[in-house]
Parts: C-alpha cells; structure tokens; sequence
C-alpha cells in the first residue's frame, strides 16, 4: 500500500474560475496499492473538485488543449506527462494560457 | 659688381652714422608692429568667436527645420504590404545621439556597440493595443532603428485605460496610425511604417522577413504569426494578458521550441477568452509589453534572450512572478519538427475554428423564434404586456448599468440552480402571471450584454420550465444591451 500524499495544487490564467475561483489548493490523495500517477490525479480532480463544465478542463484521459500542466514548476512533458509518480509535497499547476492584450 | 661694393661700402657709412639712433628706432619700429599684431590678433581671435556664434546659430536654426520638417511629413499608413528599402548604415552615433541614449551607453551590457545594433534593428509589433503600445513605446525611446506597426482596429474610448500610445485627440483613428503619430513625437530617429491591414496566410511572411524580433494574441493570429516565424527563421517574443495575469515565451530562437510544440492543437474557441469579456487592468498588458520590450532590446542589442525554452507568469493580484522550464522543440512538431506537414500557411481561422479579432464572438444557440430584435422588445415595453425581463450578466456588470425593471440573476446561478435565485425567479413569475389577464405562459426576456449568454441562459430556463418553474416562454434579446444602447436608447451606457 502506498500512503497518503499531500499535493498542492495551483490553478491559474483563468482555470481557476472552473474550481470556485480558488487559485490555491492543499489536497490530499487516499492510500491506494498503487503509487499516484498524473493520470490518476486527473480522475481524481474531476471526482473530487470540478462542479461543472468538466470538459473545460479535462478532455479523454488528458487536459483540454490550450492548458499548460507544470509539475513542480517544470513542464510536465519532461517529467513523463500522465505516466509521472506522483510524490508527497509535490506542486502541480494547471495554466490555462491567455489570450488578451 | 662695381655698383656692388659701392653700395656695401655707402651703407657701411650709413650704420656707422646712425649706430646710435638706429637701435633706438628699432626698439620703436618693433614695439609699433608688436602692438599691431596684439591689435591683429584680438581681432581675430574677435572674429573666430563670432563665427562660432553664428556656426552655433545656423546649427540650433537647422535642427529646428529639421524637426518641423520631419513632423510636417505626413506618416503613410500602409494598407498592404510593401518591399522596403534597407536601414541606412550607422556606423557612429552623433552627439545627439550620445546625450539622447546616454543612461543606456555607459551600461556595459549595452554600450555604443549595443546601440548601433538596435539602430539597425527592425521590429514588427503585432497589434498596437494594451502590450503593443508599452512594447513600442520602449523600443522607440531605446532608439531601435524600425517599427512596423499593424493593427486594424480604431481608437476605442475603452482602448485608452491601457492602450498608452492613443488619447482623446486619436480616437476613430487608425490604431496603427495613432501609435505612429506618438512613437514621432517621442522619437523621430525612428522610423516608423503604421500597417492598417488583417494579417492573413496571404500576406504575413512577406511581411515577417522583413522584420527580425517580433511580437503577437488572439488564437488564429498566434498560429499564424508562430509558422510564418519559424518559415521565416525569425524569433517571436510573444506576450498576452488578461485579467490580473500576464505570461510572456521567447518561441523559436536558438533551437527553442515553437508556440506548437508547446500547443500543437488550438483551444476549444468556448474555452478562450478576450479582454472585453474577461476584462483587464491597464498595468497588466503594460507590464508585460515592457518585459517584451526588454527581450527584444536584448536580442537586437546582441545580447542573449533568457526566455526562450522559459515561460514567465505573472499574478499582478498577489504580485508573484513565476520562471517555468518547459518543454524543448518537438521532434514532432507540425511546423518546426523533423518531418513538418505545415510548409506554407494556411487559412487560420479554421484550423482554430474561431475569428482572428479580439471582438467578441457572435453565438447561434437558438433558433429565430426563440429570440427577438431589441426594436420588438421596445414595442412589447410599449404595448405594456406584463412580462419578466431577466438580466444574467455577472453583478459587477449590473452594476456598470441596468434597465431599472429588469431583474439580474446572473447566468452562473442560473446554471448552479443556486436555491435563492430560483426561489426569486419562481416568485416573480408568479407576480408576472397574476398580472397576466389570459391563462398563457409567462414571458421572459432573457438579456445579457451581446446576445451570448442570454441564449445560455434561455436553454437552462427551457430546462426548468414545467418542472423547476411555471410553464414559461423563454426569448432571448438579440445583441442584448449594447444593441439596445446603439439602437433605442443612446444615453444609455457601452462598455
């Protein structure tokens, strides 16, 4: 069994509108048999914290075009995107990218 | 040789005779031309003053004529896209020059060398509006050597809380026009070409070669300016912002990634939206147009960019600012990869499935009988039939401005059924029907700002009608209340 895990999670450049206009959360992952991947954590935001409008920010297994996923400030395409472990403490950031000007 | 000696020998006689009076009379005869040379000399040293008197004259002369003729020349806008001639050669700076840059020449980063390299440097600034004009405001004060400035809309009164290049005396002007006019006035060394045109397939890279660092926003416009960068080899530095955030990417420079490497498929056009409907603070795009200002004077300088392969993110509510590693080109990339299937451009507008302007979309959620045109709702005002006119745009835009009989449940609680609204709504139904002579429905008007949201929301009352309501006719108003400000009444307000 793996333990629970505390994530803290960012919302921003408009994503956080679909989470209450929350910018900031603490969250904290269920002990599971298997480690928590990126893919999982997905679900699992979609379970726990989205009221409405899922398809704003998730779309099939992965998140809408148009958002960046950052995993410890880094893009996650370099860390292993959906198939990343997930570790205690670790900070995940959605950014929906702007259009103004 | 007789007459010779002669005269030796009678000039001999003569010194020998005034020997005595003859130094004497030297003494005179020099003091006499000393003074005359003193006297010569004041002169000129008199006359050489007043020439450079009048040089200095003749030169504060020529400066003021040159001034008032390069402001005299009325700037050409530009409505498609020409060849241009190359930057004339600098290869010193002028004294003027010196004192105008000074601050930035003793910077060792920069110095003389630096500055010659920005004078030589062009710059296409991709729309002339809140990030457009801090971005070429800077560059132009810097001293860079050509803007090109394109942007097709008009000076707005909305545009100018941000937009710091227009005023009052530029609106209904060209935006393009206007930013040239104030970037001469700032600086006339620049020169400035002002493009009044939509940037398409057809025209952008032509356009883009001729410009080196370069900057952009909406979707389409984003796509397009990225593969016309990368088909041109030319480096984008790329800014938007909206709200109170703000993010900023140097794309394709020194083997970075590309804007599609990062986002090879564009947003859902739902899911996308602009300043006039999310609304900005001025600071913001101002913020974020001088960091562009200052990557692009850094790579033109001949400095080093550091933000290419970075994403910088600003929250200017709780002032934070965030450098993020991202992703490195795409081997795969549609564009810049190893195998590209994007090698001309292409229309943009609907590979993003959306408008290539920062005006708000036009919705069709419902059909011709489901909506009425502002002059019918005028004319059921008038006819005094008891109806519920619904405004659902968001409380901070009720608050802007109302019609006073409306009643504001915004489109969120609608969508949410939050448990007080829906009670407000059945209970004003209920008033409405009592009123109403006849057994028929109820009729209620649902009105937002454009017409978009008030469709939305006659979808959701559809929904609840004959279940969560009274059985109702849901309408919506078309072009909402901005048609009603330009069509019935002018005095109320537009934002």
């Amino acid at each position: 069994m793996a333990a629970p895990i505390t994530l803290h999670l960012e919302f921003g450049g408009g994503a956080e509108l679909l989470f209450e206009g929350v910018k900031d959360h603490q969250v904290t992952l269920p002990s599971q048999s298997q480690p928590w991947d990126m893919k999982q954590l997905l679900v699992w935001i979609r379970a726990n914290m989205l009221k409405e409008r899922p398809e704003l920010f998730v779309q099939g297994d992965t998140v809408r075009p148009g958002i960046l996923v950052l995993i410890n400030d880094a893009d996650w395409e370099l860390m292993g995107e959906l198939t990343y472990e997930l570790q205690d403490r670790d900070t995940v950031v959605f950014i929906s990218t702007l259009h103004g000007g | 040789m007789t007459q010779c000696s002669a005269h030796t020998r009678g000039s001999t006689v003569f010194s020998r005779k005034f020997r005595f009076c003859g130094s004497l009379l030297y003494a005179y005869i020099t003091a006499f031309v000393h003074g005359i040379a003193t006297i010569m000399e004041q002169e000129v040293f008199k006359l050489k003053q007043q020439l450079v008197e009048r040089e200095r004259e003749i030169s504060v002369l020529k400066d003021t004529l040159a001034q008032l003729q390069t402001s005299n020349i009325s700037i050409e806008l530009q409505e498609e896209v020409t060849a241009l001639a190359p930057l004339k050669e600098k290869v010193m700076l002028s004294n003027e020059d010196v004192m105008r840059y000074s601050r930035q020449l003793v910077l060792p980063e920069f110095g003389v060398k630096g500055q010659l390299k920005l004078s030589q440097a062009s710059v296409l600034v991709v729309g002339c509006g809140g990030l457009g004009c801090p971005l070429a405001q800077y560059l132009a004060a810097a001293g860079i050597g050509r803007l090109g400035l394109l942007d097709y809309d008009e000076v707005e009164l909305s545009n100018l809380h941000r937009q710091v290049l227009h005023g009052e005396q530029t609106r209904g002007q060209p935006k393009a026009l206007s930013a040239a006019q104030a970037i001469r006035r700032l600086n006339p060394a620049v020169e400035c070409i002002p493009y009044h045109l939509r940037l398409s397939h057809e025209n952008a890279l032509q356009l883009i070669q001729q410009y080196p660092p370069y900057c952009s926003d909406n979707v389409p416009t984003r796509y397009l300016v990225n593969d016309a960068c990368v088909l041109a080899g030319k480096p984008l530095v790329s800014a938007s912002a909206l709200r109170m955030e703000g993010q900023l990417t140097v794309y394709n420079y020194e083997g970075g990634p590309c804007y599609r490497c990062l986002y090879p498929v564009p947003p859902p056009p739902e899911t996308v939206t602009n300043c006039s409907d999310g609304g900005v603070l001025g600071v913001v795009p101002g913020i974020m147009g001088c960091f562009q200002a200052l990557e692009v004077l850094k790579i033109a300088s001949g400095q080093a960019s550091s933000c290419s392969q970075q994403l910088l993110t600003f929250d200017a509510q709780d002032v934070r600012f965030r450098s993020i590693r991202l992703r490195p080109r795409q081997a795969g990339c549609a564009v810049c990869g190893e195998k590209p299937t994007v090698t001309a451009l292409k229309d943009y507008e609907t590979f993003c499935g959306t408008s290539a302007t920062d005006k708000c979309r036009r919705l069709c959620l419902l059909s011709k009988e489901q909506r009425i045109s502002v002059q019918e709702y005028k004319e059921i005002l008038g006819g005094g039939t008891p109806h519920l006119l619904l405004d659902v745009r968001p409380l901070v835009e009720v608050d802007i401005c109302h019609l006073p009989f409306s009643l504001s449940i915004p489109l969120a609680s609608l969508e949410d059924r939050k448990t007080e609204d829906v009670q407000l709504l059945k209970e004003r139904i209920v008033e409405t029907k009592q009123q109403l002579k006849s057994e028929s429905c109820v009729p209620v008007y649902a009105i937002c700002k454009t017409g978009n949201d008030s469709q939305k929301a006659v979808q959701i009352l559809q929904q609840m009608a004959g279940s969560e309501l009274e059985p109702i006719s849901a309408k919506d108003v078309k072009g909402g209340l901005m048609a009603w400000a330009q069509k019935i009444d002018p005095s109320f307000p537009q934002y």
